[in-house]
């Protein structure tokens, strides 16, 4: 599971080792992939709140000349209509509409703030640089650590630390004090579950991990969790589920193309985008019900009868379904709900069934929606 | 009866010509929680060192070794209902396979319970 190349460390690396943490690399980093074991913490985080360290993700401020402008011309989505205290999901494209990286958006009173994925930061860092306008400034926030904290408790737990949290909903961020301590804290997270994302200064994220598990609802969880969490939850894992040869639309993820966006372009990859929504993808990732209790794994060929039609990019035993789950990119004409396929596991053909996602309903607290 | 163990963390009890076949308390442990766990069909032939089963955490598949050669007398049906067995019970009701010895000389090179320890602990 872990591999000899180097390992950094990140804020919270003896903190998980004193917590019982097996640590693994990830993202070139030294990380927690349990602690109790994968199914206790995941389905303690269904059920109340899991804490999470997700400090390898790199966190960016864009300000400068109109950033989000800016950025329009690399992401599909309508980030100069997002409102300060608001924030979204997109994609980086290629300059031929491929994934380069999901991340999240918010607009804050200093720019732009976006989370990108640990392993690419780097790259994306210097995509970011290369593609747009000298006069916007990319500050790359490597003195803070993000946690993420998910569960139906989770903020319930957060707000009885940090007061005035329950407030925000989904996808809505805000500046926060924790007693002294500056807190961004968005209402966000990639489990399928209500829960926040707290942004602090690294050198104070020990003292507020300890604070948020002293709360009863909390324990920390590992990366093998957020892995089932994310899968059930039908939520894409980059470099896994989407990647640079990989469009939004074949992606799953049509709903980061923003309406206006559609209309004007003006993005990168706007004919392949708007030409595979208007007229469907060649292939499309979708989720898979598998039937009996063998896992499918990533790699594992799809067939429909003796042709080879997909390929699985996610898979495993899903804790809160109780049998496996996968994902994967199939052909056009074989994406519909239902389709019955067979995966290819070891010499032996599986049987699956294009399933709607996510296969765990989100609870997200949404602005509007009635509870 | 001897209890004999791999440094692939399987172990094999010995009676006679025949064996009992499982994964080790330590494996277990670093497999963490099973979800699955596939055992060779009865006659299959095994090699010393090759392919025999397949167990499946939560997060991976993983080979389970044949610690000697010979031939699959039963597999554990019970592992296909409840292959947390694996977990609860690795060096007992969680076995995976019996076979009956082709070259019991192969026990040789296996470790006993007590060199099995020292190993884990120099992990």
């Amino acid at each position: 599971m872990s591999d000899d190349t180097e390992m950094r460390e990140l804020p919270l690396g003896d903190w998980h080792r004193a917590k019982g943490a097996r640590m693994v690399s990830f993202a070139g980093y030294a990380m927690p992939i349990q602690y109790k074991g994968i199914m206790a913490e995941h389905l303690w985080t269904r059920e109340n709140a899991g804490l999470f360290d997700v400090s390898h993700m790199g966190q960016l401020i864009l300000s400068g000349d109109k950033p989000a402008e800016a950025l329009e011309a690399l992401v599909p989505g309508d980030i100069s209509a997002l409102k300060e205290g608001r924030m979204r999901y997109s994609l980086l494209l290629g300059a031929d509409g491929g994934v380069l990286d999901d991340l999240m958006v918010a607009a804050t009173p200093t720019g732009l703030y976006v989370v990108v994925n640990g392993a690419v930061k780097h790259q994306d860092i210097a995509y970011l640089r290369a593609n747009l306008p000298g006069s916007i400034d990319i500050n790359h926030l490597e003195d803070r650590a993000l946690l993420a904290l998910q569960g139906p408790k989770a903020v319930e737990a957060i707000t009885r630390i940090v007061p005035g949290v329950d407030q925000l909903y989904f996808m809505e961020a805000d500046l926060f004090l924790w007693g002294e301590v500056p807190l961004w804290i968005s209402r966000s997270g990639y489990t399928g579950e209500d829960g926040v994302e707290i942004s602090i200064a690294a050198d104070l994220v020990e003292a507020l991990a300890d604070a948020l598990c002293a709360q009863p609802e909390v324990k920390p969880i590992g990366l093998g969790a957020r892995d089932s969490l994310r899968l059930e939850a039908g939520l894409p894992l980059y470099g896994h589920d989407m990647d640079p040869t990989t469009d939004p639309v074949e992606s799953n993820a049509s709903f980061a193309v923003s309406k206006s966006r559609r209309v004007e372009g003006g993005f990168n990859g706007a004919d392949r985008i708007l030409k595979a929504l208007a007229g469907g993808p060649a292939r499309k990732l979708v989720g898979l019900s598998v039937e009996g209790k063998m896992p499918v794994r990533e790699g594992a060929p799809i067939f429909a009868g003796e042709v080879q039609v997909g390929v699985v990019t996610s898979g495993g035993f899903a804790p809160s379904v109780g049998a496996p789950i996968a994902m994967g990119y199939v052909a056009a004409g074989h994406n519909s709900i239902g389709t019955a396929l067979e995966a290819e596991v070891r010499g032996k053909r599986v049987p699956l069934a294009v399933a709607a996602m996510p296969f765990i309903p989100h609870r997200y607290h949404r602005r509007g929606a009635s509870k | 009866m001897t209890r004999y163990f791999t440094d692939e963390h399987e172990w094999i009890e010995v009676e006679g010509n025949t064996a009992t076949v499982g994964i080790t308390d330590y494996a277990q442990g670093q497999l963490g929680d099973i979800v699955f766990a596939e055992v060779p069909a009865v006659g299959a032939t095994l090699s010393k060192g090759g392919d025999a089963a397949v167990v499946e955490s939560v997060k991976a598949a993983s080979d389970v070794y044949a610690p000697v050669s010979g031939t699959v007398t039963e597999g554990n049906d019970a592992l296909a209902d409840d292959p947390a067995l694996v977990n609860s019970d690795p060096e007992g009701a969680g076995w995976f396979f019996k076979l009956e010895l082709s070259d019991p000389s192969e026990l040789d090179g296996l470790m006993n319970a007590d060199a099995y320890k020292a190993f884990v602990d120099s992990l």
